[in-house]
Formats: C-alpha cells, sequence, structure tokens
C-alpha cells in the first residue's frame, strides 16, 4: 500500500541540495564584499531569499484556501496546511536573519518597520491558524475554518502593511528609488545581483521540494490513520 | 430552503426583516439579562482603572496616551462581548435553531454584527464619558466619534465571523483573541492614529489616510464575511 519515494521528488531533492551548496559558495566566494557591512552583508543573499519562500508559501496557502472552499477537496486543505507551515520556517528564518543584520547595520535588533512587523504579525497569524485547528477534531470543518482564516490572513495582511507603512520607514529599499536614503542600503554591483537571483532561484527549488515532502507526508499520514482503522476492526 | 433562501435574497424588505428580528431577539434578551453588558463594561472601566496605575497619565502626557487606552480597552471588552455573544448561541442551542430557520445565511451574521456593534457602542457610550470625567479630557468631537464608530464597525464585522468560528472549537475563549488582533491590526493602529489625530487637533490632511484605511477596511471584511460566512455555520 505505501509507495516508495516517487523518482522526481528524489531528483528535485539532490538539484536542490547542488543547488544550495553552489548558493554557499556564490554568496562566500564569488559575490565581491560591500564597501561598508563588510561580511554583515552576506546575511542578505539568504535573508531575502527567506523571505521570498514565505511570500511564496503565503500566497500558495491563500490560494489553497480559496480553492479548497470552491472545490471542497481535503486535498486542497493538505496543500494549504503545507505551505502555511513552510512558510511560518521561512518567516521565522527571515526575522531572524534581518535581526542579525540589523544589529550591526541599524544598531538595534529591531525596528518597528513595515517589512518587520508585517513579518511578525504574519507569524502571529499562522501561529493562530494552527491553534484554530488544533482545537476542531472534525476534518472537513477544520478545512473549512483554516480555509475561512488564511483568506482572512491573506486580506489583512496587505492593510497591516501599507498601514505601517504610514509610519516613517528604515528599512533599506534595495530596490528602486528610495535606497540611497535609508541606513544599511547598499548599490548592487552585477555580481551581487547575480547571487541573488541564483539565492532565489535555489530557495524556490527548496521551496518545491518541501512543499513536496510535506504534502506527501500528509497524505501518508492520512492513510497510516485509515490503516489503523482498519486494525481496529 | 435554498429556494427560499434565494427568495429571500431577491426581497430586500425580508432580509432586512432578518437582520431585524436577530437584532431584536439579542437586545431583548440582552435587556432582561443584561449579563453579557455588565460583564464588558465593569471589564471596560477596570481596564482603564488599571491603566492609571499602570501609566502615569499626567496631565502633559494625556493627549498623546489617551487614545491607545481608549482603544485597547474597546479592543479588550470588545473580545469579551463577541466571545459571549456567541457562546450563549452555541451552548443555548440557538444558533441550531436559527439556522433552521428558512433565510438567508448571511441575514444570521449581520444580524449578529449589528447586536455586537450596538454591543461594542453601548460600552463606548459609557466608557468615554467616565474617561473624560476621571482624566479631564474632552473627547466630545464629532471626528473622534466617527473614528470610533469607523473602527468598531471594522473589529465587530471580523470579530463577529471569527468568533462564529472560535466557539466551534475546543479552545474557544482563548482563540478569539490570538486569532482576532493579528487580523484586526490595521483597524487598532489606524483607529488609534485617527483619534489622537482629531484629540491634537492635526491638520485634516494628515488624518485621512487613516480614516481611509479604516474605511476601506470596514468595506472589504464586511463584504468578505458577507461571501465565506456560509461556510462557518454549514453542517
Amino acid at each position: 500500500m505505501m509507495k516508495t519515494q516517487p523518482k522526481g521528488l528524489t531528483i528535485l531533492t539532490v538539484i536542490s541540495v547542488v543547488l544550495f551548496l553552489g548558493a554557499i559558495l556564490m554568496v562566500f566566494v564569488y559575490a565581491p564584499l560591500e564597501a561598508v557591512m563588510n561580511y554583515v552583508q552576506k546575511i542578505f543573499y539568504f535573508h531575502i531569499a527567506n523571505a521570498w519562500v514565505g511570500m511564496l508559501g503565503f500566497l500558495a496557502a491563500a490560494v489553497s484556501g480559496i480553492l479548497y472552499l470552491v472545490r471542497k477537496d481535503l486535498k486542497w486543505d493538505l496543500i494549504e496546511l503545507a505551505a502555511v507551515e513552510i512558510s511560518l520556517v521561512f518567516f521565522s528564518i527571515t526575522i531572524v536573519s534581518g535581526s542579525i543584520w540589523a544589529r550591526p547595520t541599524w544598531g538595534t535588533w529591531w525596528t518597528w518597520d513595515p517589512r518587520l512587523t508585517t513579518a511578525a504579525i504574519l507569524e502571529m497569524i499562522y501561529v493562530a491558524y494552527l491553534l484554530l485547528r488544533q482545537g476542531i477534531e472534525e476534518p472537513e470543518r477544520r478545512a473549512r475554518f483554516g480555509a475561512v482564516y488564511t483568506i482572512i490572513g491573506a486580506l489583512s495582511v496587505p492593510l497591516t502593511f501599507f498601514s505601517i507603512i504610514l509610519w516613517q520607514t528604515i528599512h533599506p529599499e534595495i530596490f528602486g528609488a528610495g535606497g540611497s536614503g535609508s541606513v544599511g542600503s547598499f548599490g548592487m554591483t552585477p555580481p551581487m545581483l547575480l547571487t541573488m537571483f541564483y539565492c532565489l532561484i535555489t530557495f524556490s527549488f527548496i521551496f518545491v521540494t518541501l512543499f513536496w515532502y510535506r504534502i506527501r507526508l500528509g497524505r501518508l499520514s492520512e492513510q497510516v490513520e485509515q490503516l489503523k482503522l482498519k486494525v481496529m476492526e | 430552503m435554498q429556494i427560499q433562501a434565494a427568495v429571500n435574497r431577491s426581497q430586500p424588505s425580508s432580509y432586512l426583516k432578518t437582520i431585524g428580528a436577530i437584532v431584536w431577539k439579542d437586545l431583548a434578551a440582552e435587556l432582561r439579562s443584561r449579563e453579557l453588558l455588565a460583564a464588558m463594561l465593569v471589564f471596560a472601566l477596570l481596564v482603564v482603572i488599571i491603566f492609571n496605575f499602570a501609566i502615569e497619565l499626567q496631565p502633559a502626557l494625556r493627549l498623546t496616551i489617551t487614545p491607545g487606552v481608549l482603544w485597547v480597552t474597546f479592543a479588550f471588552a470588545g473580545t469579551l462581548g463577541l466571545n459571549r455573544s456567541m457562546a450563549i448561541e452555541k451552548d443555548r442551542g440557538c444558533l441550531d435553531g436559527l439556522l433552521l430557520a428558512p433565510v438567508d445565511r448571511s441575514a444570521i451574521y449581520f444580524g449578529k454584527a449589528v447586536s455586537n456593534l450596538a454591543f461594542m457602542m453601548i460600552v463606548e457610550v459609557i466608557v468615554l464619558p467616565v474617561y473624560a470625567l476621571l482624566y479631564n479630557v474632552n473627547l466630545f468631537q464629532p471626528g473622534l466619534l466617527l473614528t470610533i464608530l469607523l473602527g468598531s464597525i471594522g473589529y465587530v464585522a471580523v470579530g463577529t465571523l471569527l468568533s462564529s468560528m472560535a466557539v466551534q472549537a475546543r479552545t474557544r475563549d482563548a482563540l478569539l483573541p490570538i486569532m482576532l488582533f493579528p487580523v484586526v491590526l490595521p483597524v487598532l493602529l489606524a483607529a488609534v492614529k485617527a483619534s489622537g489625530g482629531f484629540l491634537q487637533q492635526v491638520p485634516m490632511n494628515t488624518i485621512w489616510p487613516w480614516l481611509n484605511i479604516l474605511i476601506v477596511y470596514d468595506v472589504v471584511f464586511t463584504a468578505i464575511a458577507f461571501m465565506v460566512f456560509d461556510f462557518i455555520v454549514e453542517e
């Protein structure tokens, strides 16, 4: 009954590992040192890649929430939970790596900057989501409530972001014109840009791999539950 | 039932009548028991008193701290009210009765939301003069009252939806604030900023962005609650 690991997943895992090793080399060997921040700036490549994966997971969760309510297929609930869990982990890495970067650059571990605060609020929403799921036994109702809550969360997060943006921001604007003003911003040379995009691609692969693993895990644990019920009979 | 619901949707007057009936039921029940309002009010006043000791409400700082104190009070008392209002429905089996009624389910949502809003505003109407009296701050400014109305609408729109999910979970009372506060943050932030703006009489063009956020939030979340409420009460 249990299937062995699909070939595609194995290949994807190998690709992710190789890409990740490449990313470490790119960041520490290929990318030049930033003039002001030196080695501290190196964390930027993984910081932004983690944030990117967190955003992917956030979008995937909202989309699968909508799809669940439309289709009523528990498959989408599984995908939604997987997306939330992955996003939760990657956003916490983003926040921690951001703090490590902020300490030497801004002289503080934490500021109430829009992106930082929104990321923290998003984490709270995910934790609330997991607590909500924990409190409901019936799978079908749990799926409905979870889907509704991800949609509410997905709508409120942009509003949270815009309302905090009305306060002054000191987060470095890496892209766009606002850059030179804020502390810790820097001009990107082509090798830096290349390293950044390489990291984004690498982490996208890691995202897909983890996503696949997590969905597979969900399916397998469902099968285990069913087998348990059979044994009990 | 679905045909009936469709008929109701096409007749605005009966849809409004349903909402009115639910609001009337809640207010009448509250008038007899007074348990919900009493709890909310005492709690709100206690929060105000605790704030007096927790942060020194010195005359010089009062205008800048007042909006924060007020909104924390409203938000905390609000969750108390939302929890009770839904728990009463759930525990006494009223919710099942409402759901069996041949009415559009979104009308049930609006009915509950309107009565929750009424409870919250009654609490605010009592807390505001008491606060003004205790701390000698003039809170009777049309702009401030408008902000409080807009903020309460957004808070209740999401709160009613989430509390009807929370009562169906095992950890219900603890769950509501955890679910509600992170998603209602734009309302609290904008309401505190706008209230502070009116109290300190800053120019209107710096207050408008906050009022806009409140209006957008109210519209978006009332609409989304209208769309998804069916999924929450569906059995």
